[in-house]
């Protein structure tokens, strides 16, 4: 354990409003911990510049699943556990039942949010891919008020955020899908349980008379931060299921992504990979 | 610096209370505070397992707890298993089927089999691989202890 | 007793919680140790520097100017310093420099990164290539840490009248043990009577190795050092070695604060700094007549041995006599270096060498067989060793061996003709999933290599107890093989008492005497033989002195003994290693018996790969050996399941990847070893033949598992994706990508 102890501090604020007050009277001094599945691995690691902590997991404005008019609303403090074994979240989002099947296991399930896993802005987490299919949307609170964020438009580049440092996420909705849909999420980690993602694809597509009327797909561990597969889209939207473009679409998703050699992978498995389980997913699309 | 906390658990069944700094591991304040060294370290990364522990009903890896967030909470680690010296099912089956080899996952393992077994009492084999894949194992290659999960349901069953 | 599947002893201890591990000890007023490290990979010490923000005065410092003895860890050879001095070549980016120790981990831990070293760095080399092409000479004149020539009739002599002549070359990487609870020590050094005492008690496998080291270290006599065997979180030859410098390190804390010294390793570190499997480089020649017998074999095999020799001559030895396999070969060369390398020394895992050697032999034979166009069961049946042949080394094979029936048993198990016919059609369908099947035939030399054993000499005995039960008295430890069971069970055996009246002794150098090292597959079949003799001697001492009349009950034995314990204050008697009079071995020409027995084995895999992600998953393996009689079946069965994980981690996913000779991805994380959701269920089928050598009949069995998997998973990927160059293990997703595409750009 390399993490300094005695340095560090951790307080329980008894509200939002009050974790909010001290977010905004202190900008940057307080660090949001929730389900603490990465910053305590950083801070074990003796890795971790933040010293002071945020204690929210007891903050109940921030927590549940809840249907709110055409959209299911995730507070920031769900659980991969409360994602994994909600009714609706089957029913709705089968790929968000996947991503969180897939982060880490159960005892980190039980633990991590996803909140947490949105601002910890890991290119490779589980989660993103599948929220980017769905087109979610965040929800900021801070002191100041309360705003929306498309969620692709929501990571500026390796760890940055469209985040004010006195700004929280307070949740996460999602758009139940309508109409006749197709969902699919792939992960390829480094083994088959227990991972982290070298390659993540999400989608989702809505079919009306036989063509992809509206899709998007959200890739893992291919850049910076989770992305939006633009270019692929492009090439697929309004194309008919029974003649899908795939090389062309394989062609344009390189576009999409700007991987990187890391110890996990290299930067070409990663691109070949990405192409070919798009490949899959588009066999999959053709015989739905 | 921050202010040292007097922490209250219902721990193994028994009101635990300790002074400890707020950030400080749940797991070294189970292992150093309150001696109960059955919960190992294995990684410190809440990969291995080997620290897992019940949090109010749920496995967690102790190494990535705080102590703060245990606050009030039920903790039940692998010395809160058996019952007056005498082993759970789970515990027994290992026993029998050589479920711990070197013993270090044991712990943890057993945590994660219990949860398992609770929440599902006639898993499948898929159901039992996924249930521990979160527990590493270096000595069995988990076929013995999937036959001792499989044996501690069937008996679960049978009764 | 033999034969049966008894309980594990310590395994109530072991699922309550309450087995005692090294840093499981509550030790009161305990310093907690440190180790600060080289980060470079060669280069001289020019200083040490203590910086600011520390409170410097309340640590206990340690430097290579303060030991005591002699500063070099004794092993194999004597060339790996403690700590590395001023002036002194730093050899290796984890080379330890300072030791420091404080009340307080977490300031410990803090003043470690205040330390800062001063280092005129030298360039270094950090490969097998590099070593053998002298980049740098960094060791003796060659940068050879061992050579080993093994020539059985003349290969050269061959080459040109064969029909075939078939080359190739294989590679295999480190691999880490990743034994789940990492190293650690805890020391207390005492002055009494005018005199030091230095006790450690920790995770190691070999008591006595690291009581010698200690006894070096500290310049003391035999009696003044104890060393005691704490439950042990798993080793695999990780803890054979290794213990001996930390160990060092922890007394030294201890001898210089004068108070109790707690030295964990966290995983980081453990991974960064301790032994790994060796990396390979193995460059085969066979030569084969038109009906496919082997004529001629030639290897030149090469393991990277780090910086220093430490156990690498040993691995070395005995991956050379398993390189050549179990095929009868009328010309063998056998060429073996061990280089040194700017690396943290690898060391001992479980198959010490022969896992390499056997991988580029068994890959090699599928090779051969796809060039000679025949089936590779058929080429091997057509050459397996037989009894009245002679391997490499000239020893004879004294046993009816069966290595055909062997390998049926193990292709009828998995049912590898109806699957390969099967697959050959699936395989030609559209989807991504392709399965293959492949096997490989392999055996494992038992014991110490050589003359390993007649030096080792080793003793073992039995006490008995005031209670009248038995305890054993050996320095093997248990480590989750299960030796407490094992030993019990061949005790009880040889004096014909129920298993729980008897129980092995604490493994503690005051109390127990040298059984040797628990390596080399060795304790049950050497060990459990000694004992076998020392409980026999026991009984008939009992006996003879009139404490016991044969025949007797379980009851009646243990009234003699207390009765015994009672009169005599201690009732012992001790076993000590005989050399059998057939072995005969010679050292300097690598002629004779190189060990008493071989374990004999074939393992058979099935794979499914999946040409979108190149991920290979095992669908089936099966396993069937013939080990001599199986003391345990459970707790083998046990054994051989997770050396196979441990293989097919090898094989598919473990990968040390490195920078400067560092690990970088040193941690649980990015060290990829088997989950639960990973492996099949692994089949096991023991062919019992009793080997008068071992205690009832039984031969080794620790570290057989961990040589087939690897080449049997890369010929089953030969099955399922046609002959690509697989030639390396680990064989990732990444690395068997790059091979495909070597083939569809031509």
């Amino acid at each position: 354990m390399r993490g300094y102890l005695s340095d560090c501090d951790i307080r329980v604020p008894g509200s939002l409003t009050e974790a909010l007050a001290m977010l905004s009277g202190e900008p940057g001094v307080w660090t949001p911990f929730a389900g603490g599945t990465d910053l305590m691995v950083v801070y074990n690691a003796g890795r971790l510049k933040a010293t002071r902590f945020l204690d929210l997991s007891g903050l109940a404005e921030l927590r549940g699943i809840q249907e709110e008019g055409a959209c299911l609303a995730f507070g920031s403090l769900a659980t991969f556990s409360d994602i994994r074994d909600h009714r609706a979240v089957h029913q709705h989002f089968p790929n968000l039942v996947k991503s969180a099947r897939a982060t880490g296991a159960l005892a980190i399930q039980n633990r991590g949010t996803l909140g947490g896993n949105i601002v910890n802005a890991s290119p490779a987490a589980d989660t993103p891919p599948s929220l980017l299919a769905y087109g979610a949307e965040l929800e900021l609170v801070s002191s100041r008020g309360r705003r929306r964020v498309a969620y692709d438009h929501f990571h500026l580049g390796y760890k940055q955020m469209d985040l004010a440092a006195d700004e929280l996420v307070a949740r996460i909705l999602v758009p139940k899908p309508e109409g006749r849909s197709f969902h699919y999420f792939r992960k390829v980690g480094t083994r088959q349980a227990q991972a982290i993602a070298k390659v993540c694809l999400a989608a989702h597509v809505r079919i009306v008379d036989g063509n992809l009327a509206e899709l998007r797909i959200g890739l893992g561990s291919v850049a910076p931060a989770p992305v939006r597969a633009r270019n692929a889209e492009a090439a697929l939207l309004g194309k008919s299921l029974t003649d899908l473009p795939v090389l062309a679409a394989r062609a344009a998703l390189l576009a999409d992504m700007s991987p990187i050699d890391d110890i996990r992978a290299s930067a070409h498995y990663r691109s070949v990979v990405t192409q070919n389980v798009l490949g899959h997913m588009l066999r999959e699309l053709a015989n739905v | 610096m921050a202010d040292r906390i007097n922490l209250v658990m219902k721990l193994n069944g028994e009101e635990r209370s300790v002074n400890v700094h707020p950030f400080a591991r749940l797991l070294d304040v189970l292992r150093e505070d309150l001696r109960l060294t059955g919960t190992k370290e294995g990684c410190g990364e809440g990969e291995c397992g080997a620290c897992t522990i019940f949090l109010n009903g749920q496995v967690v890896n102790s190494c990535l707890v705080p102590a703060v967030q245990a606050q009030g909470a039920e903790v039940i680690t692998v010395e809160g298993l058996a019952r007056g010296g005498e082993l759970s099912p789970i515990q027994a089956a290992f026993v029998a089927h050589n479920g711990a080899q070197c013993g270090f996952c044991t712990p943890g393992m057993l945590v994660a089999a219990t949860d398992l077994l609770n929440r599902c009492p006639n898993p499948t084999e898929d159901e039992i691989r996924d249930g521990l894949a979160g527990n590493l194992c270096r000595c069995t290659g988990y076929s013995k202890i999937l036959d001792a999960v499989q044996t501690a349901a069937a008996d679960g069953a049978s009764r | 007793m033999i034969g049966a599947s008894s309980h594990r002893k310590e395994g109530r201890a072991k699922v309550m919680g309450t087995a005692i591990y090294t840093d499981d000890k509550f030790v009161p007023d305990a310093l907690h140790g440190v180790t600060v490290r080289s980060q470079v990979p060669r280069g001289i010490l020019k200083g040490i520097h203590f910086g600011g923000g520390i409170p410097w005065a309340e640590f206990t410092i340690v430097t290579a100017a303060d030991i005591p003895g002699k500063n070099l860890v004794a092993s194999v050879m004597h060339d790996q310093p403690f700590l590395v001095g001023i002036g002194e070549e730093i050899t290796h980016m984890e080379q330890p420099v300072v030791l420091l120790a404080h009340s307080n981990r977490h300031l410990a831990e803090r003043a470690r990164l205040a330390v800062a070293l001063e280092v005129e760095e030298l360039p270094a080399i950090l490969d097998i290539q590099a070593s053998l092409d002298l980049e740098q000479v960094i060791y003796g004149t060659h940068n050879l840490l061992k050579e080993i020539r093994i020539q059985k009739g003349d290969p050269s002599k061959v080459w040109d009248r064969a029909a075939h002549v078939i080359e190739g070359e294989y590679f295999t990487g480190a691999q880490e043990q990743m034994y789940l609870e990492t190293n650690a020590m805890v020391a207390v050094v005492e002055e009494k009577d005018a005199q030091t005492w230095v006790t450690v008690w920790g995770s190691l496998q070999c008591p006595y190795y690291v009581h010698g080291a200690l006894k070096q270290l500290f310049g003391l006599p035999e009696d003044r050092v104890r060393v005691v065997a704490m439950e042990m979180g798993g080793a695999f030859g990780g803890k054979e070695d290794y213990p001996s410098v930390n160990g060092g390190h922890a007394a030294l804390l201890a001898w210089k604060s004068g108070k109790p010294v707690k030295l964990i390793y966290d995983r980081e570190e453990d991974l960064a700094c301790t032994t790994k499997r060796h990396p390979s480089r193995s460059r085969l020649k066979t030569a084969f007549d038109a009906e496919g017998h082997l004529l001629a074999l030639e290897t030149d095999f090469v393991i990277d041995g780090g910086a220093y020799a430490t156990m690498s001559p040993v691995v070395l030895s005995r991956g050379a006599i398993h390189a050549a396999g179990l095929y009868r070969c009328p010309h063998v060369k056998v060429h073996a270096r061990a280089v040194a390398t700017n690396t943290p020394p690898p060391g001992a895992f479980r198959g010490f060498g022969a896992p390499q050697s056997l991988f580029a032999m068994e890959r090699h034979m599928d090779i051969c067989a796809r060039k000679l166009g025949l089936d590779p069961v058929e080429l091997r049946r057509k050459n397996f060793l037989r009894l009245g042949d002679t391997m490499a080394t000239g020893q004879v094979i004294r046993e009816d061996l069966d290595l055909g029936g062997l390998m049926d048993r193990a292709l009828a198990e998995i049912g590898y003709h109806d699957k390969r016919a099967a697959f050959a059609i699936t395989n030609q369908g559209e989807g991504p999933i392709k399965r293959g099947v492949g096997f490989s035939v392999f055996m494992h030399g038992c014991g110490f290599t050589g003359s390993g054993e007649s030096y080792l000499a080793s003793v073992a005995g039995v006490e008995g107890l005031a209670d009248g039960t038995v305890s054993i008295l050996a320095a093997s430890t248990e480590m989750g093989q299960g030796k407490n069971t094992v030993f019990s069970q061949i005790v009880a055996e040889a004096l014909k008492l129920p298993y729980e009246l008897v129980d092995v002794a604490e493994v503690d150098t005051d109390r127990v005497p040298n059984s040797g090292p628990t390596v080399a597959s060795r304790s049950t079949m050497m060990v459990g033989r000694i004992l076998e003799d020392a409980a026999i001697g026991f009984k008939q001492s009992l006996v003879q002195q009139g404490f016991l009349q044969e025949p007797y009950t379980p009851e009646s034995f243990q009234v003699a003994v207390a009765k015994a314990v009672a009169t005599l204050g201690s009732v012992k008697c001790y076993g000590q290693y005989h050399r059998p009079p057939n072995i005969v071995w010679n050292d300097s020409t690598y002629q004779g018996d190189a060990y008493p027995t071989f374990s004999w084995a074939c393992y058979a895999a099935e794979v499914a790969v999946d040409l979108d992600t190149y991920e290979v998953k095992v669908e089936d393996f099966v396993t069937v050996q013939e080990v001599g009689r199986v003391v345990n079946p459970r707790l083998a069965a046990g054994q051989v399941e997770g050396g196979v994980a441990q293989g097919i981690g090898w094989g598919l996913w473990e990968e040390v990847t490195t920078k400067q000779g560092r690990m970088i991805n040193n941690q649980m994380t990015n060290y990829i070893i088997p989950t639960s959701a990973d492996l099949p269920r692994i089949q096991v089928v023991f062919l019992e033949n009793a080997h008068p050598a071992g205690p009832g009949g039984a031969k080794g069995i620790g570290e057989l598992p961990m040589d087939g998997p690897a080449p049997a998973l890369l010929n089953a990927l030969e099955g399922a994706l046609g002959p690509l160059r697989l030639d390396e293990v680990p064989m990732t997703p990444e690395r068997l990508l790059q091979r495909c595409e070597e083939v569809s750009h031509g």
